[in-house]
């Protein structure tokens, strides 16, 4: 039964997508397409820290690390191969590695649950001033120069797979951008209700008595740690095709907002997240028209609003209602 | 015979404490041991490096001559070690179907893993809970909760630390008689210090005194040992003189 549920949400979230990959690109103008797609590319930056934080019990203050790390990689992929395409595996590959060398460290090395948050939030700030300073001209990868503080502007889009003359259009990107999203929504829903997902999740209940089952706490941590790194490389890379890379991309402030949006949405739910990304970043980017107020304070607002009106979090509260209105 | 699980001179020191001091201890096949002592006795320590929590600094810990001392708590638990803390360690927000259903899980696929929870769930009468959000149960079904979890993977030892505690009168009678149960097909090592209890299960039982072993005998002779009085049960009070009227 529960099996069943599982299987048709996923299939609901990928008809979704399907139904929103083949609408908005009809009625959206070119900008908003372009927009759209940035915020699809945060809700699921938004979903990987959903998996590992809400599931995981991982509280990863540098999510951003790996985002900026699968946008940077792959425009220097993408600029030194002859076929974009070939660009993306690489650019799951190294945030999904830098996860893993890192959460090895983490995990392995016994660290608790504040200095993990502490490690990340550093690895992150550590990148970010690092490739500020690469604004000389030894600082390239190949053919890619990695700009310093204005990024990589000529970062190519992705193409049409075997056909490096024929870039793929924003609209085409928007659609790959959603399915990538529906896709790694279910996939999530998927991993949770495998035995792996349900390990985990016992994980976050308590280490001590999943260990004493017989379950290796360390090895589950690291491996859902590495496929939310790898989920966040993604969203970097579908940034990276309809924006720039560029050093804010490891920034405090994205670090902090990936928090905020799972807090509003529901920790420890997946559609939570994704809602709270696009809402937050909706409300940021309408507050950023306003000339007399600053953007960030009115999503600190939100957030200390959310969490005194809503601590659970949007969706379970919706849920919550939800059922008490149903007869 | 090799002893199922046995402990040389197993040592753990603090700082300058040392909490477990020399301690050898050999329990067999199908075995009933009682660990007991005062509080601070080290008996929870000892516990804990059984259970790979702690590292001993020194000696070794042996499961069926296999020297397995410093092996993390997984890697003990898959050797077929159940074991139960003291404080219930439970998935509180599973129900205990999900919780127990863990634990069988690693061995048998899901269909099978749920029905052994099951019959594990019922074996401790909490069967009607199954459904129940852990979390929100009282203390004395988190406890029985958590031994179905230890029992219903079948480990070949059982290691209970102080199972008994919080529970009422009715439920310590019902896990007495539920370890005199498990112990016909396992060996068990409870960790206690309710003597009604012990007396109850009345097993070998080896007495811990600063961290030391003092006594290691059967219950009757360990339970009239007056070492044991002096540490543990204190003297018995003097019979008063009955002055007839």
């Amino acid at each position: 039964m529960e099996d069943r549920r599982t299987l048709l949400q996923a299939v609901l979230a990928l008809l979704a997508g399907g139904v929103a990959a083949w609408w908005l690109p009809q009625v959206l103008e070119l900008f908003a397409i372009i927009n759209a797609t940035v915020y699809v590319a945060m809700a699921l930056l938004a979903l990987s820290l959903a998996l590992v934080w809400g599931f995981g019990g991982i509280l990863c203050f540098g999510q951003a690390a790996f985002f900026g790390l699968g946008g940077y990689a792959y425009a220097v992929a993408a600029l030194n191969l002859p076929d974009t395409t070939y660009a993306i595996p690489i650019a799951l590959g190294v945030p999904m590695l830098a996860a893993a060398a890192l959460g090895y460290v983490m995990f392995y090395g016994k660290v608790s649950d504040v200095y993990m948050g502490v490690i990340t939030l550093t690895v992150t700030l550590i990148l970010f001033n690092f490739i500020n300073s690469t604004a000389g001209e030894e600082w390239r990868i190949g053919a890619a120069p990695l700009g310093g503080f204005n990024g990589i502007p000529s970062t190519p889009p992705l193409n049409m797979p075997g056909d490096p003359g024929t870039a793929l259009t924003p609209e085409q990107i928007f659609v790959i951008a959603v399915a990538c999203l529906a896709g790694c929504y279910a996939a999530c829903k998927l991993i949770l209700r495998s035995h792996f997902g349900r390990v985990v999740t016992a994980i976050r209940e308590n280490e001590l008595r999943a260990a004493l089952l017989g379950y290796n706490v360390r090895l589950h941590k690291l491996a859902i740690f590495a496929i939310g790194g790898l989920m966040a490389g993604l969203a970097g890379m579908l940034f990276a095709n309809c924006v720039f890379v560029s050093p804010t991309m490891f920034s405090l402030a994205y670090s902090g907002q990936v928090i905020i949006w799972v807090m509003v949405g529901g920790v420890g739910t997946l559609l939570g997240p994704i809602i709270g990304a696009m809402l937050l970043q909706a409300l940021t980017a309408w507050a950023g028209t306003l000339p007399e107020v600053n953007p960030n304070l009115i999503l600190g607002l939100v957030l200390v609003v959310a969490v005194l009106a809503i601590p659970r979090g949007l969706q379970p509260t919706m849920a919550t209602l939800l059922r008490r209105r149903a007869p | 015979m090799t002893a199922l699980l046995a402990t040389e001179g197993l040592t753990m020191r603090f700082g300058g404490v040392v909490a477990v001091d020399n301690v050898s201890l050999a329990v067999s096949e199908r075995e009933l041991r009682c660990l007991i002592g005062p509080n601070g006795a080290g008996k929870s320590t000892f516990f804990r490096c059984l259970t790979g929590q702690y590292r001993p600094t020194a000696g070794r810990i042996l499961w069926r001559g296999r020297d397995i001392t410093g092996l993390e708590p997984h890697a003990i638990a898959r050797l077929g070690i159940g074991i139960k803390t003291q404080v219930p360690s439970l998935f509180d927000g599973l129900t205990a179907i999900e919780g127990v259903t863990l634990a069988v899980r690693r061995k048998h696929g899901e269909r099978e893993a749920r029905r052994r929870a099951m019959a594990a769930l019922e074996r401790l009468g909490i069967g009607a809970l199954s459904g129940a959000l852990v979390g929100l149960l009282a203390h004395g079904q988190r406890q029985l909760v958590e031994l179905a979890t230890v029992v219903a993977p079948e480990p070949d030892l059982i290691i209970l630390d102080e199972p008994t505690a919080g529970m009422s009168a009715e439920e310590t009678a019902g896990t007495a008689a539920l370890i005199r149960e498990m112990n016909r097909d396992h060996a068990v090592i409870v960790v206690e210090h309710d003597m009604q209890f012990i007396r109850a299960i009345a097993s070998g039982i080896t007495v811990f005194h600063q961290g030391r072993v003092l006594v290691e005998d059967c219950a009757a002779k360990v339970l009239a040992d007056p070492r044991v009085h002096d540490v543990y049960l204190g003297r018995p009070p003097t019979p008063q003189v009955v002055v007839p009227a």
